[in-house]
């Protein structure tokens, strides 16, 4: 036990590899499902929420900048990718019930998708934000890569945009069973999709959670309104943000 | 196993390829998404051969979003504006999303269901 070097040498030598960063996002988030579990699985206790909170709590005390964290962690995010494809899976799995309600998904998806752009332009201009803010916040339930793109094309803050998609993936992930036990509505179909209109990636991996039939719609209406975001929200946001500015 | 994760890669390529040369506003992982379920329809073998992998996947969907959200809790501190009206917007827009895709979605559901009333196997509008 002699000559042992102090904890920050080995903290600094381990932190110059991948093996850090990829060992941090796993623990943090395997004790955030625990506590996850340990509340029963409510939504109040979001495993991405707190798994993220944990990361930036060690990244912060520490002072190991999001590069060197992420050189590690860039192994989990990759993952995104392939995962994304396979929503295709329990989507096809749930062939006969998406052809029977085709019609009330198209519908709903076509209002939610309207109401999620129009609400936050509309909200954030009537609040005195600027027309800067409003492009930033239209977006923001279509998943991270498109509302980004939307945001930049439209001349918003595409950084601001990623804290709002985010904000509002979790936010919605967290309160979308109170709401929707209080409006009475317990399909899990039209929870699932709804969730994952409003939600995105994160609405659909608290559904999975819930139900893979939930989760199964969730990934149609993320992929679905990610699509109609991308071709909407471009017109829908310099008529109402101009519209409003007058 | 390995077969099923290079076919979901095989697919996000195809998705990557064609959003790259239609320059289409949509990522790439998407389009593989469309991609794989039109396949899946068309050749229904191929979701037994896959299932297991994906479900495996798509069960720690939430741990993916982990390093990009850290990157934007280490970015949001360099955004300054409103937050006060931020917090709001987001708030209120994110219930009134759910809400009314909820309502809108169920609304078309019932309809339907009354419009095929007497059709016996009809489950699919819940127990609204």
């Amino acid at each position: 036990m002699r000559d042992l070097p102090p904890f920050g040498v080995i903290w600094v030598y381990l932190s110059a590899s991948p093996l850090l960063g990829l060992t941090l996002t796993l623990c943090a988030y395997v004790v955030a499902y625990w506590i996850y579990g340990r509340c029963k699985f409510s939504p109040l206790a979001n495993p991405v929420a707190i798994a993220i909170g944990l990361v930036s709590l060690v990244l912060l005390l520490s002072g190991m900048p999001y590069s060197e964290y992420f050189s590690g962690a860039q192994f989990v995010h990759f993952l995104l990718g392939p995962a994304t494809v396979a929503l295709a899976i329990p989507l096809a799995r749930q062939l006969p019930r998406l052809r029977r309600s085709f019609l009330p998904l198209l519908c709903g998806l076509v209002a939610g998708s309207a109401t999620a752009i129009i609400s936050a332009v509309v909200l954030t201009v009537t609040l005195g934000g600027s027309y800067q803010l409003a492009v930033s916040l239209g977006p923001k339930s279509a998943t991270t890569p498109i509302a980004m793109g939307v945001a930049e094309k439209l001349g918003g803050l595409p950084a601001l945009t990623a804290v709002l998609v985010i904000s509002t993936g979790i936010f919605g992930a967290i309160a979308a069973r109170f709401l929707f036990n209080r409006m009475r509505i317990d399909s899990h179909e039209v929870r699932g999709f709804a969730l994952g209109v409003t939600s995105h990636g994160i609405g659909t991996a608290r559904a999975f959670q819930v139900s893979p039939e939930m989760g199964a719609f969730a990934g149609l209406g993320m992929g679905l309104n990610g699509v109609l975001t991308a071709f909407l929200a471009p017109w829908l946001i310099p008529v109402f943000a101009g519209w409003l500015a007058r | 196993m390995l077969a099923s994760f290079a076919t979901l890669l095989l697919f996000q390529c195809l998705g990557e390829g064609i959003t790259f040369a239609l320059k289409l506003p949509i990522p790439g992982p998407v389009v593989g998404m469309l991609l794989l379920f039109f396949a899946l329809v068309a050749y229904p073998p191929l979701l037994e051969r896959i299932e297991a992998t994906g479900s495996e996947l798509l069960r720690h969907l939430s741990l993916l979003f982990v390093p990009a959200g850290v990157g934007i809790v280490a970015a949001a501190g360099q955004v300054r504006g409103h937050w006060l009206t931020v917090i709001l917007a987001v708030a209120v827009s994110t219930l009134l999303t759910l809400a009314v895709t909820a309502v809108v979605t169920r609304a078309v559901m019932n309809w339907q269901a009354r419009r095929h009333n007497g059709d016996a196997n009809d489950e699919g509008s819940g127990h609204a």
